[in-house]
């Protein structure tokens, strides 16, 4: 009886994609994105939509957002060679780029501080966030405490369970950690109540989405927050190399790093770009979140994208070594870029991301969150295989300090 | 005439408020739910919201998200929903029923099939929470076409703008939620629900229901008193909350259940 929604034959841009201009005005990707949404939170999105227009077009606004980015998180991130890595893989060079590096250890920041200059503007004096891995709860919980505002972070119970470090860091920034103990107890739930939270207390709160999914404007708003990571390897590529890399790699949950490192190279169509989910045990088994390698269009947290769900259009369980990957959804522009063959999507095993995070720490010095280590995995496989000239890019979006327990647990070792 | 718009001109004609409750399918399982919109009619409802349950409901309270997760631990699928839907009409030809829940499911279900089973299990009007007007119209043009009732949400948050767009897109009542919040929470302001109905007015002739937030006789008399239609949701579920599964319960035992909605009833008609 099930009638899985084709959207193959929707109006593509020209192939070059030189034009490539979305969202449109209502948010669509394509078919993907809009607004799905109960009628309390529609004023709202709407009001934020008009706020950033406004904002958008102001470069005061960006001059700040330039300076909190140089000065509080420390940006530019490098670009940096890696060349035991690379040596030891024989093949494509690996270039890294360091998020890291940034304030609070990944590339969530960039959008918290771009998302806190909007609440503020708007006058908003409740700060409310989601979180799996715990890396944008700690960032809106950072910014929270730089601005003075009140910050509540939902959160799954299983997610608090394996990444206490930071649900620690974010009670130390003064955050109020909510568990979420409904459906899976992990990030699409925690999704689920901050949206019920935004509903109730609409008038004083702001909702950070981490992700470039959630309804319009949020996955255009973040994208643009995150492109920072983009524009700056672009420029780094051209200084230190002389030219564009040849690919672009970076793990997909909700895609918000991946997004931010591919959005400016759209119209450079020598540059692929690859995006990079979580596999789990295997995609035969199911118990993995890739969504683009398996899914199909659907519509769960306010847009239409790839999603996982059985064949009653529940959404399914996924699974993930890795909480920032655990997400049945993802961002609706990687729907696009996919239908469009813009981008490509391949998947990861746990034990390939583990491999990677060892292979990563122990030849640069380098520990890379277990998110990260999905896009380094991916590098690992293809790099052989590629010609020494192949410049490829991977975006350390985060170090792994926080998954340290879930490695030594793995490892049976206790620390 | 729809069975819907049917049942508000007898009720107009009597002088009497509708009574519409809410109620998850599979809580606890599907033979419950049957024996359960029985009883509801029993008691006095006019129209029955029978809720399909979605894994992620984003809109709902704790007591709804319970239920909803109870229908999911017995696998009730949408299609086992309208099956439910053709069983209770094999009994009651009247009593309208609208089809309420998130738009994952019919989508993926597909919008022609779903209007046409939905039709031919005896459905009468659909409400998915998630679906505002702006991205309706696909779905809405199908669902007309089969003859069924499509029902929007108007919030308190709604600016007139909107709410000449959403009665427009409107047909069989329009929703006003009572609240900022999701289902189930407790401020209730009946000042302020009075005000914006009386600016929604203005926009349609539709009839208008009240619900978000209505949890006992004298909050439904005192919807009833400004409103066309009073649904209750959430303070039915908690009690249907307390019934098992798997059980045969009798007429009678699920009647006392909720005598909350013959007390309801009794209240709004002694207004």
């Amino acid at each position: 009886m099930s009638e899985i929604k084709d959207y193959s034959g929707y109006d593509h841009p020209n192939s070059d994609h030189s034009t490539y201009d979305y969202p449109d005005n209502r948010g669509h990707f394509g078919p993907y994105g809009g607004i799905f949404v109960g009628e309390t939170l529609m004023p709202a999105l709407e009001e934020l939509k008009r706020q950033y227009a406004r904002l958008k077009q102001d470069p005061a606004f960006w001059a700040e957002f330039d300076y909190d980015l140089a000065h509080y998180v420390g940006r530019p991130s490098p670009l940096y060679f890696a060349e035991r890595l690379t040596q030891k893989l024989g093949g494509a060079q690996i270039y890294l780029k360091r998020e890291d590096l940034n304030h609070t250890g990944a590339h969530k920041v960039n959008n918290t501080i771009g998302q806190a200059l909007l609440a503020r503007a708007m006058g908003k004096t409740r700060l409310i966030a989601e979180t799996g891995a715990g890396q944008h709860g700690v960032a809106t919980a950072t910014v929270a405490a730089r601005l003075g505002l009140e910050c509540h972070v939902f959160m799954g119970t299983d997610d608090i369970k394996r990444q206490s470090a930071n649900v620690y860091r974010m009670k130390m920034l003064g955050a109020n950690v909510v568990g979420v103990d409904s459906g899976s107890r992990t990030l699409k739930d925690a999704m689920n109540e901050a949206l019920r939270d935004w509903a109730t207390h609409v008038d004083n709160t702001y909702y950070i989405i981490g992700t470039v999914a959630g309804p319009h404007p949020y996955p255009m708003l973040v994208r643009d927050f995150q492109a920072v990571i983009g524009r700056e390897a672009k420029a780094q590529s051209l200084a230190q190399i002389g030219r564009l890399p040849d690919s672009l790699v970076a793990c997909v949950g909700g895609g918000s790093n991946a997004i931010g490192l591919f959005y400016p190279f759209i119209a450079d169509t020598a540059v692929r770009m690859i995006g990079v989910e979580a596999g789990g045990l295997g995609l035969a088994s199911g118990k993995h979140a890739a969504t683009l390698n398996t899914g199909h269009p659907g519509v769960l947290h306010g847009n239409r994208t790839y999603l996982m769900t059985d064949d009653d259009g529940q959404i399914a369980d996924t699974h993930s070594v890795s909480a920032g990957l655990d997400y049945p959804g993802v961002g609706p522009e990687h729907s696009w870029l996919k239908d469009l063959g813009r981008a490509e999507y391949a998947a990861v095993t746990d034990a390939e991301a583990l491999d990677a995070f060892r292979v990563l720490t122990r030849s640069e010095g380098i520990i890379p969150a277990l998110e990260s280590s999905h896009a380094v995995a991916y590098a690992i496989k293809t790099a052989p295989l590629l010609p020494r000239e192949h410049v490829m890019v991977v975006n350390l979006s985060g170090r792994g300090d926080k998954d340290l327990h879930t490695v030594a647990d793995i490892d049976q070792i206790k620390i | 005439m729809s069975r819907i718009q049917s049942t508000f001109s007898r009720l107009r004609a009597s002088g009497r408020k509708a009574l519409i409750p809410y109620l998850t399918a599979g809580d606890p399982d599907l033979p419950t739910t049957l024996g359960l919109m029985h009883a509801l009619v029993s008691h006095g409802a006019d129209i029955i919201e029978l809720g399909y349950p979605f894994s992620d409901p984003s809109s709902d309270g704790p007591v709804i998200q319970r239920a909803v997760e109870r229908a999911l631990a017995r696998n009730t699928r949408l299609k086992d929903v309208l099956g439910l839907v053709k069983q209770f009409r094999a009994s009651d030809q009247n009593t309208p029923i609208v089809l309420m829940g998130y738009l994952n499911p019919v989508e993926h279900m597909g919008y022609a099939a779903f209007a046409e089973a939905a039709l031919s299990a005896g459905v009468d009007g659909v409400l998915i929470v998630d679906l505002p007007p702006e991205e309706a119209q696909e779905p809405k043009a199908i669902l007309r076409a089969a003859g069924l009732d499509t029902i929007f949400l108007v919030a308190p948050t709604t600016d007139p703008g909107r709410m000449e767009r959403i009665c427009k897109e409107s047909s069989g009542y329009v929703y006003y939620v009572s609240l900022k919040g999701v289902t189930g929470a407790a401020h209730l302001d009946i000042a302020s629900v009075q005000a914006n109905l009386a600016l929604l007015r203005t926009h349609t002739d539709l009839p208008i229901g009240v619900g978000f937030g209505i949890r006992d006789a004298e909050s439904a008399a005192r919807i009833a008193s400004v409103a066309d239609a009073v649904v209750v949701g959430s303070a039915l579920v908690s009690r249907i909350a307390l019934l098992k599964p798997e059980v045969s319960y009798t007429p009678a035992q699920l009647r006392e259940q909720i005598a909350l909605i013959a007390a309801m009833r009794t209240a709004m008609d002694a207004r």
